[in-house]
């Protein structure tokens, strides 16, 4: 008799104690540097799919870089969907206008601070602590700091899937493709470095194993 | 092994050498290596024979045991089946005899009627003729004065003759009419008496046609009571029809259950939240599945409380009062959560619609948003399932009972049938150590065949010696 009031005790522990956590955390970066201001529209597609894709307690944030990305005031719209449905939609639906009417009043901005976005992006999701990390970097990963910015530093990635959208060329890569070749080694030395995946997608067609 | 070779130069001799020296050591060694092989093989074998009579003895006792299993259900069985007959009878016989005095009492009318107007009717015999008395003036007048005033009288008798017989035929019709239109009257009221009769033959031969059903299940009870085979064998196969009915019954009502189930499981995540989880499962689903539980769970109680289901005893012998209670408490706990679920399924749909919305916003597809007409058909369909699905699942209740009754027969047949195989294998399995023990004898005797022989033709010699001796 003792032994069942035990096994039954041990059961319920078990059974109400909590999961760990599955939820996935993105973070997503959107270079607003000079032309590629005009690439936003892809940008917007992407950030519908994500959202389509995140479930109830997923935290999506969507970042802009310029010329000292470090900043929270950098952050677009930020969410953490709710595990009820139907406030979950709501959520979402209101992210999306969020997201467009940033794309329609969005100004360029004449530098480019991708690694203190991606510092950004690392601290918003450690602190979500969800158990998926991914940071996306919808850019063309030329990075052009301003004087005075120092941006050589180290940061933990591990566990951090990073993933590089839509890289276009420039016209300097096209007289000498070495140039895109040669960003593409660097950002992905430098990720892995620190303990990322790194991993491209250009074909915005084929975002099906993007989370 | 080079070793073994060279103890003689030549490694042939050596070979040799160590043969016969091994066969001459088996040889020796004979008796006893037959002996320790008949030994292990014996121990094996009557091991085994043990425990293959032992599982036969199991499955023997498990046999009986599974038998009065099934003996006592059929007894109980037939019991409520005896029961519900002399039950049926006693409302018929209730029934009929509270009809009993009025239909005496109509019988009686009828019948005091019909005598009254056969009273009536009886044929009245015409007065005497009036001209009796006439002759009779006319003799005695005939023996005072003469004959003068003959003509006269006899005149007058003729008239009196013609006025009597046309009274009389006038009476006799009239009588005749009375007598007729009270025959007439007769007839609705036989009428009535065959009607009356009639159903009081109906009843008789419905009572008699139930009571030859329960002289049949009378008889089918004496048989199992008294425990014959052929009962046995039919109750035995009965319960297997009963199970796989049943069986497939219960599969059927899983399917509804299941429907029933992702029916609310989704909306279920707007009340409890759609990430929590409990030992591993959604707490959404768990609340589904117990609202499930519970809604099968009050449907075995009404079914117990209406007696149809024998699941439990104590809710079969609680007075009717509390039973009765039980029925409305039941019921309304199983009206009401039908309505949460019909409200929930609404619910479901409303979710559904808003996540398509959302969808069809995120694909960038405004055309997406579902605003049909004929939506309602669907919603009022999902509303409808959800509110018919608990009310189905009550009747659940029938097929288990009958499922479960029929289990215990079921697994005892499976269980029998398996003890009998496992048995019939460790027999076949001692015999098989016999004949192995056997078989390693004569491999053993194998590579002596020469000291064999050698000592089967010294036994002849010596026996034929003896022979020759003995007839010396």
């Amino acid at each position: 008799m003792r032994f069942l009031f035990s096994l039954t005790a041990c059961m319920l522990v078990l059974g109400c104690a909590p999961a760990a956590p599955s939820n996935t955390g993105v973070y997503m970066l959107l270079d607003t540097s000079g032309t590629y201001r005009e690439e936003l529209n892809k940008a917007q597609q992407i950030i519908r799919y994500t959202l389509s894709r995140l479930d109830a307690t997923d935290s999506f944030a969507v970042a802009r870089i310029d010329t000292g990305s470090f900043s929270e005031k950098d952050i677009v719209a930020k969410v953490t969907l709710d595990d009820r449905p139907s406030m979950m939609n709501r959520q979402k639906r209101q992210f999306a206008e969020q997201i467009s009417a940033f794309v329609d009043g969005v100004r360029s901005s004449p530098y480019t601070d991708i690694t203190g976005g991606l510092l950004q992006a690392v601290e918003f999701l450690n602190e979500k602590g969800t158990a998926n990390k991914t940071i996306l970097i919808f850019s063309d990963l030329k990075e052009d700091l301003k004087d005075g910015y120092i941006r050589d530093i180290e940061f933990d990635l591990d566990g951090f899937n990073v993933i590089a959208l839509n890289v276009t060329k420039l016209r300097s890569d096209n007289v000498d493709p070495r140039e895109y070749l040669s960003r593409l080694a660097d950002w992905q030395t430098k990720i892995e470095k620190f303990g990322g995946q790194w991993r491209v997608i250009n074909d915005l067609e084929g975002l099906e194993g993007l989370l | 092994m080079d070793f073994l070779l060279n103890i003689t130069p030549w490694p042939v001799l050596s070979a040799l050498l160590w043969i016969v020296l091994a066969v001459t050591a088996l040889y020796f060694a004979r008796s006893s290596a037959h002996k320790a092989i008949r030994a292990a093989t014996d121990t094996l074998y009557q091991s085994l024979r043990f425990a293959s009579k032992a599982v036969l003895r199991s499955a023997t006792r498990l046999s009986k045991r599974n038998r009065e299993v099934l003996l006592a259900a059929g007894r109980e069985a037939k019991e409520r089946i005896v029961e519900r007959e002399f039950d049926r009878i006693s409302e018929s016989v209730r029934k009929d005899l509270a009809s009993f005095s009025s239909l005496h009492r109509a019988l009686s009318e009828s019948i005091n009627r019909i005598e009254e107007d056969h009273q009536q009717a009886v044929d009245v015999p015409p007065d005497p003729p009036g001209w009796v008395k006439a002759v009779e003036a006319v003799a005695k007048l005939d023996s005072r004065d003469g004959r003068v005033r003959v003509g006269n009288i006899l005149s007058d008798i003729h008239k009196s003759l013609i006025k009597a017989h046309q009274d009389a035929v006038t009476m006799y019709r009239e009588a005749s009419a009375k007598r007729h239109t009270l025959l007439h009257k007769m007839r609705p009221e036989w009428r009535k008496i065959q009607q009356t009769l009639g159903q009081v033959g109906k009843n008789v031969d419905t009572l008699l046609s139930r009571s030859v059903t329960i002289d049949r299940h009378m008889q089918e009870y004496e048989d199992i009571v008294t425990g014959q085979d052929r009962a046995a064998s039919v109750l035995s196969s009965s319960s297997l029809v009963y199970f796989f009915v049943s069986m497939l019954v219960l599969l059927v009502a899983i399917g509804g259950a299941t429907i029933n189930f992702s029916l609310i499981a989704r909306p279920m995540a707007e009340m409890v939240g759609g990430t929590s989880l409990i030992g591993g499962f959604r707490t959404a689903h768990i609340a589904a599945l117990v609202i499930i539980m519970v809604e099968i769970s009050m449907g075995l109680f009404l079914m117990e409380s209406l007696r149809i289901t024998r699941l439990f005893p104590v809710i079969g012998a609680l007075p009717d009062k509390m039973r009765v209670r039980m029925i409305w408490i039941t019921f309304t706990i199983l009206f009401l959560l039908a309505s949460v679920e019909a409200g929930l399924a609404y619910m479901r749909e409303v979710l559904l619609q808003d996540e398509l919305a959302t969808s069809a916003l995120l694909r960038g597809d405004d055309s997406g948003t579902l605003t049909g007409q004929y939506l309602w058909i669907t919603t009022a369909a999902q509303m409808g399932m959800g509110f018919i699905l608990p009310f189905a699942l009550t009747f659940v209740a029938i097929p288990l009972e009958t499922f479960v009754h029929s289990l215990r027969t079921v697994v005892g047949l499976i269980t029998i049938g398996l003890l009998r195989f496992v048995s019939l294998a460790l027999r076949l399995l001692a015999g098989a150590f016999r004949y192995l023990g056997l078989l390693a004898e004569q491999v053993y005797d194998l590579p002596l065949f020469i000291p064999l022989w050698l000592e089967e033709r010294n036994s002849g010699n010596a026996n034929k010696s003896a022979g020759s001796a003995f007839a010396r």
